[in-house]
């Protein structure tokens, strides 16, 4: 099949949502140029795009229900099963500060123009065909425009019913000057689910996303984060990753205003004995403006031949002088079966800024093993200690304290679950 | 309470003999140091002794009470009240102060069979202990031993001590990269927790320590075996004259 057919027939099987014609036919006509991407793309080298290019989901069984997150934060729930909005669920869509409404179900004047804007932005240099697709076929999301200091926080949750389940969600959050919000995700969503994030985050305001992907073994997931973030601005997100066959998560967060902020970080958690588990993060900060700070923080844990991939850049553009760029991926590798693969990557056309960047992988450190176990803390109580401790940089990304509790918790009772 | 008998140690992955045939004997409530030259097995017996991996033992017995401690994990010998100070005291990232002594205890206690501490009841606890040792709550709150000065990171284990109640304490080199004021307020930790169910060996290079925690009993160790033992006078003799004539007299000579 000629890779255009191909790509006909993926579309095909998987029809677009209403409305965003404009933003779709362009997003549409980008996938038409690029194609689907293969192993041969440089960025595909060590991620197998199969199960993505494939017209249909590879069933995936759903997995026990999962104790509900964030249930004791103050917050605005939404709930998606298999990406249907579930209304009798979710909490009006309506609070302080902000204005929301579903892709399917509006088209709001100041979305119109935005509606895949970042993920076309997003495509140079690097080609992500599935945010293209995305764009293009997203069958709901949430258009969020906040204009204040939003009441508390949107709290998505995606549920995961169906065996076939292939959700595409995009979310479009536009911050307006000075406003504030915390966006919260939970769950797996679907047997396969691609999910984009556009986020436009104006001068002076400030962006939070806390996620947590789902426990589930089967499920497969692509998903992408578009920001950019203007002057004085500050976007912060952080992902948790327990467990998946096959996570691929994108980030493209162009920074266009000068002393703007942006961290993301990830904890990914892997058993093979689980079943596969193949993580991947692909991060790409662009700086545009002066004294920009970056930080990129991934750290994942490796067992029983479960495979991590870091592929990370940093871009300084030419004039972005005084920018703190700063990039760390670390695995820590619980046996010999294990893999983590990275690519840190600098770009700087600038002559006047800080950027580092660190690679690590190893294993639990014996001597502070020993320590603990002299204490009193049985070996693997003691392992749990010591991988929450390689975690910690991450889970210090989450400002919040009692979300990073909530996080925290989570990983110890994963821990707790997979002794050896 | 400690009773080491005919100890045979070697290096595990390598033919390296450290330990050959040690015996030694604490009695309950009494103070031990051990003096000895560099690569005499000091500190080989203190890590032999918690369990720590990367040692095989040949031949004898270390009992704590009427417990073979050669049998057990390091956390059973830490339940059964052995506590080894570490000369370099690890860092731990990311994990509280706090967090790990409660898990260190309540592993203990649940080890021998007692009901765990609340976090409540934790806190009173480790709160009273630390202000008996002169130790700053802010310590407490911070990761483990990461940014400590050399002497914060042996109070923190006369802390960990204080708190994990142990009947056997070997210290190993606890003054080794100290100033004189950290040293005297490690041993002044020390001599808080004295008590006629507690023993201790202290490990030590030099006989200024034991100025402030003095010893009962002193042995000179060399060539993996007590050579000599005897009073507090003993560690002075060495201080003035050194090991030499020690050594001689066991057809030894000092290490290059």
């Amino acid at each position: 099949m000629a890779a255009s057919e191909a790509l006909s027939a993926r579309l095909a099987a998987q029809p677009a949502g209403p409305g965003f014609d404009a933003g779709r036919q362009a997003a549409a006509d980008r996938l038409a140029a690029m194609g689907l991407p293969g192993r041969r793309d440089e960025y595909w080298r060590w991620t197998d795009p199969t199960p993505f290019n494939a017209e249909t989901a590879t069933p995936a069984a759903p997995g026990e229900a999962e104790a509900p997150l964030f249930a004791e934060v103050d917050s605005l729930k939404v709930v998606f099963v298999d990406g249907v909005f579930d209304a009798e669920a979710s909490d009006d869509l309506a609070m302080g500060g902000v204005e929301i409404s579903r892709l399917a179900a509006s088209e709001p004047a100041w979305a119109t123009g935005l509606y895949g804007a970042l993920e076309a932005a997003g495509q140079n240099p690097v080609k992500r065909p599935f945010a293209a697709l995305n764009t293009a076929q997203a069958s709901d999301g949430l258009l969020i425009r906040v204009t204040a200091q939003a009441e508390k926080a949107i709290n998505l949750v995606y549920v995961h019913k169906s065996e076939v389940s292939d959700p595409v969600l995009h979310h479009l959050i536009k911050m307006e000057e000075g406003a504030e919000l915390t966006i919260l995700e939970t769950g797996p969503a679907g047997a396969r689910f691609n999910k984009a994030m556009e986020v436009d985050v104006a001068k002076g305001a400030r962006f939070h996303h806390i996620r947590v992907q789902g426990a589930e073994q089967d499920r497969r997931a692509v998903t992408h984060i578009f920001a950019r973030v203007a002057a004085e601005a500050l976007f912060k997100s952080f992902t948790l990753t327990v467990n998946g066959q096959l996570t691929r998560n994108e980030a493209y967060i162009d920074m266009v205003g000068d002393d703007a902020v942006a961290h993301i970080a990830g904890a990914a958690l892997g058993d093979g004995k689980d079943g596969k588990f193949h993580h991947d993060d692909t991060v790409f900060v662009t700086h545009g403006a002066l004294r920009g700070e970056s930080r990129q923080v991934f750290k994942k844990v490796l067992k029983n031949g479960a495979l991590g991939t870091f592929q990370g850049k940093i871009w300084v553009k030419p004039g972005a002088q005084k920018t703190d760029g700063y990039q760390i991926s670390q695995s820590l590798l619980l046996d010999e079966d294990s893999q983590f693969l990275a690519k840190p990557e600098l770009e700087i056309y600038a002559d006047d800024v800080k950027c580092s960047h660190g690679s690590t992988t190893g294993a639990i450190d014996d001597t502070a093993l020993f320590y603990l176990r002299s204490r009193g803390v049985p070996e693997e109580e003691a392992k749990g200690l010591l991988v929450l401790s390689f975690l910690a940089d991450a889970i210090d990304e989450i400002e919040d304290e009692a979300l990073k509790e909530e996080i925290v918790a989570r990983l110890e009772d994963w821990l707790a679950r997979h002794r050896s | 309470m400690l009773e080491i008998k005919n100890l045979h140690v070697k290096l595990e992955d390598e033919d390296k003999v450290i330990l050959k045939g040690m015996n030694l004997t604490v009695e309950t409530g009494k103070v031990h140091a051990i003096m000895g030259p560099n690569g005499s097995g000091k500190s080989t017996m203190s890590y032999v002794l918690s369990g720590r991996d990367g040692y095989e033992v040949t031949d004898g017995s270390a009992k704590l009470g009427d417990t073979e401690l050669l049998d057990l994990e390091p956390e059973e010998r830490a339940a059964a009240g052995l506590f080894l100070a570490f000369q370099y005291p690890v860092e731990i990232p990311g994990v509280g102060n706090m967090t790990f002594l409660r898990t260190a205890l309540n592993a203990q206690r649940k080890a021998r069979g007692e009901e765990e501490l609340s976090a409540g009841e934790f806190l009173k606890l480790v709160r009273a202990k630390a202000k008996t040792l002169k130790i700053d709550a802010d310590m407490l709150k911070r990761p483990v031993n990461v940014g400590f000065s050399g002497g914060e990171k042996k109070r923190n284990e006369i802390l960990q001590m204080a708190m994990l109640e142990p009947k056997m304490c070997i210290l190993d080199e606890t003054d080794s990269g100290l100033d004189v004021d950290a040293m005297r307020l490690v041993a002044d930790g020390v001599n808080a927790l004295r008590s006629p169910d507690r023993s201790f060996l202290v490990i030590t290079h030099y006989q200024r320590l034991l100025d402030h925690i003095k010893p009962d009993v002193v042995h000179i160790m060399a060539d993996g075996r007590i050579l000599q033992t005897g009073g507090p006078e003993l560690a002075l003799e060495v201080e003035k004259n050194g090991y030499a004539e020690i050594l001689a007299a066991h057809g030894l000579t000092e290490a290059k």
